[in-house]
């Protein structure tokens, strides 16, 4: 049984469609990556998933109980096994509290007061190889790789099963950038943690993710593990997605799917195919409503796909 | 051979703080040629800022110029009065900003803000607007009579920097700055911005400065690449050398750092470990000399930035005749 | 661990660097000082009457002269001083603590309620506050008590309002959200993470109204609709100089003199306190 299963999640801001149905599920232990330009949706699913942004439909079972629509005192305790790390590294730390209070904040939300907090602030910020004497610097002290840290930490103090990243390795610089893959990587396996990341960087997934989803328009366009995507892909929008990714060298310069356009209106979405406007190969059919087909673990919503 | 059009020459710049003088640059030497796309690649804390703010004299009130010169056709800058700055600034030097979020005035329409940085020339309204929707074309704007009666918001973060890239070489400089123009975007968004200047780039023959620390836009877009680290120049020169033999380690680091370079999935992707140093409380010696794993005896003095071929420049005693030791 | 003692020596180390803050740093500090202490400082009775030596000008027995009735200026306008600061205090105080409590619940709780305390802000604010103030004081006769609660009710808007602005900001930046993903309650989000955030902006608020309200207290006294006589206020002391002037033009000195210059000191204060709660500015320190 997987520990995170959505089904059919459907946003609406007013007339605003941001989530027009979205499916995935994630196993114990795995890591899943949402991947979409911005306004795919992306950051609205992981946030309806942790009940801070409406889903008026559809289903999110976690380790098989309902969670979606669920008032805050009964999210309460789930809290515990659900942790979240957002965009912006120092951003996300309440700016007046020390890091130590910052990372034993949710023992202190959950109750857990019985606990040493301070030789708990020690334990994480050794666990994230930050020095202990970090505990008495605040927020606006730190570099954004240390603030990330900072954020990791708190995320797995109370030993979490999911983790949902937004973005993990924004606004980080590319030498910290691998040390926090690297940390994310190993507290994954030492700790069996589940997560969900998001981001639009795809060479940070090819390094993290065992499976990952494509979303344009709120909606998953294509799904399948990290290996299948990466050399087999055959939605147009994911095989754009990936050249449009340039390579640190000057000889690959290469010839590339040009993505035309903007994303339409998510008020009035378009008729038939939602990428057909922008898509270099669509066709005749594609003005027909293409319909999720799975095969084998991966999945397509593509009238036209490539081979 | 072609012209010179800016030397920065040995370039010194600290900030006065509270806690002593920072040496945000220290001995900062490149030039850039006519109509050449240079690329300045580092980390936060290189300096990269502050070397813009440097050239168009845009500093901070703690700034002071140490010592070195920053030549614009043969014309020494930092000699500049604020009057000669502000006739270069938008005209034969234009800038783009990071964050097309913030650059544009949300009062005023697009349009206006166009016909509004024309204001060096004589020609009539009409003509500045259809100047303005000409460059809106340009950078592939659709409708773009129309569009100009639009506010920034309604535009997204992608076509704002077109415009904003379109403002920028409505003055046809002769050299266009632009600090991290694609960081705020996404990836597909950035490569159509980084096309879409490639071609006007080539079009207007204006030279490009443009900084990032994104190393795959760098190797897509410039012609020669110049390596910071904290506040120096270690290492310069032409993008393939750069890319395929660079000769300082930390040039070599940070290329191997990219994730974009692994194909396979890595279990453990490489680092560069430590933090850059305090530049209020420099260290003696190579600059990157705790972080680096080749560091030798040597390494106690600073090496210079030397030539190693032609045009081809890194700061590392390793190239050196005796090595590190 | 949660809340070192060093933020408010390092704000007071802050404002002092700042030759401004400093200036008004020394004139506040002097102020309370002879507040706190006015008993003790004063060379006579502060309503003691000396009919023999009416109307005299400044000398070493009477520092700033006397009055009609021979008291003492100089003890008379320290003691004022301790009138000022009973209305001023309590007033601006409690006027930021109830607006910064409804400002918050406004700017956090549901709609409707934001909507309901945004009529009820409005609702006072639309009372001039000297109109309000007369109208009050008609009713129930004049005293120190009446303009402090006259005073009270009418600045709480300007709080709430602010503190509700500052609210509706926070609560969307990415730290508030991140408290909620972790389940913490609306009284930690409001009381552990907002507060601290809002409450600089406030105080600066405050130090800036404080001269308004002593301002506002001499206003009713000169109109004979605050402090009642012979309780010594700046007010009273414009008010008897004000008639007095062909005769002497002391009082006026005496009475105005300590307006302006609590004005100026706490103006400098909250204009420094500004800079120095500003987390932008201080991130650059």
């Amino acid at each position: 049984m997987s520990l995170l299963s959505v089904k059919g999640l459907k946003t609406n801001y007013g007339p605003v469609n941001v989530l027009a149905g979205i499916d995935f599920e994630v196993a114990a232990g795995e890591t899943y990556a949402l991947v979409g330009e911005s306004g795919s949706g992306k950051t609205t699913v992981i946030r309806a998933i942790a009940g801070l942004a409406p889903a008026q439909e559809g289903s999110v079972l976690f380790d098989g109980q309902e969670i979606r629509g669920l008032p805050e005192r009964a999210l309460r305790p789930l809290r515990k096994d659900i942790a979240m790390m957002f965009q912006d590294p120092v951003g996300s730390l309440s700016p007046r509290l020390t890091i130590g209070s910052l990372i034993t904040e949710p023992y202190r939300i959950q109750g857990m007061r019985d606990r040493d907090l301070d030789a708990e602030a020690k334990r994480l910020l050794e666990m994230v190889n930050l020095p202990a004497h970090f505990a008495s610097r605040y927020p606006y002290q730190l570099s954004g790789g240390q603030a990330r840290r900072v954020g990791v930490a708190r995320a797995l103090a109370l030993e979490p099963k999911l983790i949902l990243a937004d973005e993990p390795t924004a606004g980080l610089d590319v030498s910290v950038q691998g040390e926090l893959l690297n940390l994310l990587n190993d507290l994954r396996e030492r700790l069996g943690l589940a997560m969900v990341i998001i981001t639009h960087n795809l060479n940070v997934v090819r390094h993290v993710a065992d499976r990952m989803g494509i979303m344009y328009l709120g909606r998953l366009v294509e799904e399948g593990t990290t290996e299948e995507i990466f050399h087999k892909s055959r939605h147009p929008y994911t095989r754009c997605l990936l050249s449009a990714n340039p390579e640190p060298d000057p000889d690959a310069r290469l010839e590339r799917i040009a993505l035309k356009g903007e994303p339409p209106s998510l008020i009035r979405r378009p008729k038939g195919c939602e990428f057909r406007e922008r898509c270099p190969m669509a066709q005749e059919i594609c003005t027909q409503t293409p319909q999720w087909d799975i095969q084998k673990g991966h999945g397509i919503r593509c009238l036209a796909p490539l081979s | 051979m072609t012209e010179t059009l800016l030397e920065i020459d040995n370039l010194g710049v600290d900030y006065e703080t509270a806690r002593g003088d920072l040496k945000a640059l220290r001995d900062i030497s490149f030039d850039v040629k006519k109509g050449e796309i240079v690329g300045i690649v580092g980390e936060s804390g290189c300096g990269k800022s502050t070397l813009i703010s440097s050239i168009l004299k845009l500093t901070a009130p703690n700034t002071r110029f140490r010592n070195g010169e920053v030549r614009f056709k043969g014309q020494d800058l930092l000699q500049n009065n604020e009057r000669q700055m502000r006739s270069l600034r938008g005209s034969d030097i234009s800038i783009i900003f990071q964050d097309p979020m913030q650059t544009h005035n949300p009062v005023l329409s697009i349009g206006a803000q166009m016909v509004d940085i024309q204001h060096r020339s004589k020609a009539a309204k009409a003509d500045k607007r259809a100047t303005a929707a000409k460059m809106l074309a340009a950078v592939g704007i659709p409708d773009p009579e129309a569009r100009l009666d639009q506010f920034p918001h309604e535009f997204s973060g992608g076509m704002r920097q077109r415009i904003a890239i379109a403002m920028a070489l409505m003055s046809e400089p002769d050299l266009l700055i632009a600090d991290e123009p694609t960081t705020a975007l996404d990836a597909t968004l950035e490569v159509q911005i980084i096309e879409r200047l490639h071609e006007l780039q080539r079009e207007m023959h204006c030279a490009v400065l443009f900084i990032s620390h994104h190393l795959g836009v760098i190797a897509e877009l410039c012609d020669r690449v110049v390596v910071m680290y904290a506040g120096a120049v270690v290492e310069s020169g032409d993008v393939r050398a750069i890319f395929h033999d660079p000769k300082h380690p930390y040039t070599r680091r940070l290329i191997d750092c990219d994730p974009g370079h692994i194909k396979e999935r890595a279990r453990v992707l490489p680092t560069i470990p430590g933090e850059v140093p305090d530049l209020a409380n420099l260290p003696t010696g190579c600059i990157f000399r705790d972080r680096c794993e080749q560091a030798g005896p040597r390494c106690a003095a600073v090496p210079p930035l030397a030539g190693i071929a032609d045009g081809h420049n890194a700061a590392c005693w390793l190239n050196h005749k005796g090595g590190v030791s | 661990m949660e809340k070192p003692r060093s933020e408010l020596s390092l704000i007071l180390r802050g404002v002092a660097r700042d030759p401004l803050g400093l200036m008004g740093l020394i004139i506040v500090g002097t102020i309370i000082f002879c507040a706190l202490f006015a008993v003790w400082l004063v060379p006579y009775d502060p309503i003691a009457m000396n009919i023999k030596d009416r109307l005299q000008g400044p000398s070493l027995n009477h520092l700033l002269g006397t009055d009609q009735l021979g008291r003492d200026t100089f003890s008379r306008v320290i003691m004022g001083g301790q009138v000022a600061l009973k209305v001023a205090l309590p007033a601006v105080f409690g006027a930021m603590a109830i607006g910064l409590t409804l400002g918050m619940i406004a700017g956090y709780g549901p709609k409707w309620l934001d909507n309901l305390l945004m009529l009820f802000f409005d609702t006072i604010r639309s009372f001039p506050t000297v109109m309000f103030a007369l109208a009050v004081v008609a009713l129930v006769g004049p005293s120190l008590e009446t303009v402090v609660l006259v005073v009270m009710a009418t600045s709480i808007p300007t709080y709430g309002r602010v503190a509700r602005t500052q609210t509706l900001t926070l609560r969307n930046s990415e730290f508030i959200l991140a408290e909620r993903a972790m389940g913490a309650s609306m009284t930690r989000i409001l009381g552990v993470h907002m507060l601290p955030n809002i409450i600089g902006v406030l105080a600066v608020l405050a130090a800036m109204d404080i001269p308004t309200v002593i301002a506002l207290e001499a206003g009713l006294s000169f109109l004979g609709l605050g402090v009642k006589p012979p309780t010594p206020s700046w007010g009273a002391l414009l008010k008897d100089g004000y008639s007095l002037i062909r005769q002497t033009p002391w009082l006026v000195v005496g009475g105005g003199l300590p307006i302006i210059l609590a004005t100026l000191g706490f103006t400098f204060l909250g204009e420094s306190l500004r800079d120095v709660v500003d987390p932008k500015l201080r991130k650059n320190r």
